[in-house]
């Protein structure tokens, strides 16, 4: 049953990205360049996602999920140099081919070689992350 | 509005719908960088099969789709270098961080996460500076 609900989410996922037009990565990058055409279409798409995901994130409050033990916990106040270090090198990757990692398997069949190797690389990075963020948990902090 | 704000709301609304079908039902959070990257570094553990039903979905139905409408805009680079520095630094990026713009910023914002705002801050900036960057100072993308 988890894996048709996740099969279910992906897929309306995938069609959201789809519609929106996140899968073109000119009107990602268009959000993002201020100073060029400045195309706002992605504050629309995080508005409209974040209204269900808010109505969704209430509704939690004291059940269970249908095919779940308990709802993730809230999350810590705590920030950390893992979460600025990799949040600002993701926007770096974002910004530079306007894929982030939903929308780059959206539009795996569409988007030819090029879409592969970005997937790919990505997945590499991936891979390769988790020693790297031990050791900058590890780092004494400055 | 022009057309393109108002499917930005559509699609946007269905995001949202299928994080809260994924919350409310399977318990957990709808972010495609930790769906995809603990298979990548092996610790999704019991939760592999599941994670690889999401991406069947994910990659699936939009190619479906895009069969069925006609041919999608998606405007992605031909240029290698942008392509594997990019995946890599996106890769990196979302596993160091523990989440991406969906994770993040549509689930983590929509609880009033700390974590998912300043995340969704940074990355926006460090994407908002290296569009400014590489497309009109360096002119090379």
């Amino acid at each position: 049953m988890r894996r048709l609900v996740s099969f279910i989410a992906g897929s309306l996922f995938g069609t959201g990205l789809l519609i929106s037009g996140m899968v073109d990565t000119a009107k990602v990058q268009g959000w993002l360049d201020v100073f060029g055409n400045w195309d706002p279409t992605l504050a629309f798409v995080m508005g409209g996602a974040i209204i269900p995901m808010a109505i969704a994130w209430a509704f939690t409050r004291g059940r269970k999920p249908a095919f779940g033990e308990a709802f993730p916990a809230p999350p810590e106040p705590k920030l950390g140099r893992n979460l600025v270090i990799g949040s600002t090198l993701f926007g770096m990757g974002w910004g530079l081919a306007g894929l982030c990692p939903g929308p780059a398997m959206a539009s795996l069949t569409f988007n030819g070689l090029s879409g592969l190797v970005f997937l790919v690389a990505m997945a590499a990075g991936m891979w390769a992350a988790p020693p790297l963020k031990t050791k900058l948990e590890a780092a004494p902090q400055a | 509005m022009p057309i393109e704000w108002i499917y930005g709301l559509i699609g946007g609304a269905l995001i949202g719908i299928a994080g809260a079908i994924f919350l409310l039902l399977n318990g957990r959070i709808m972010g495609a960088s930790g769906i995809l990257g603990s298979l990548a570094d092996g610790t999704a553990g019991r939760q592999a099969g599941e994670n690889i039903a999401f991406i069947a979905g994910l990659i699936a139905v939009p190619g479906a789709l895009a069969l069925l409408l006609g041919p999608v805009e998606t405007n992605i680079t031909p240029q290698l270098w942008v392509l594997i520095t990019a995946g890599l630094l996106v890769g990196i990026g979302t596993r160091l961080a523990n989440g991406c713009t969906s994770g993040h910023g549509v689930c983590g914002i929509s609880r009033l996460s700390l974590r998912g705002i300043m995340a969704t801050v940074f990355y926006i900036l460090a994407g908002g500076v290296t569009v400014v960057l590489f497309k009109h100072i360096l002119g090379v993308i």
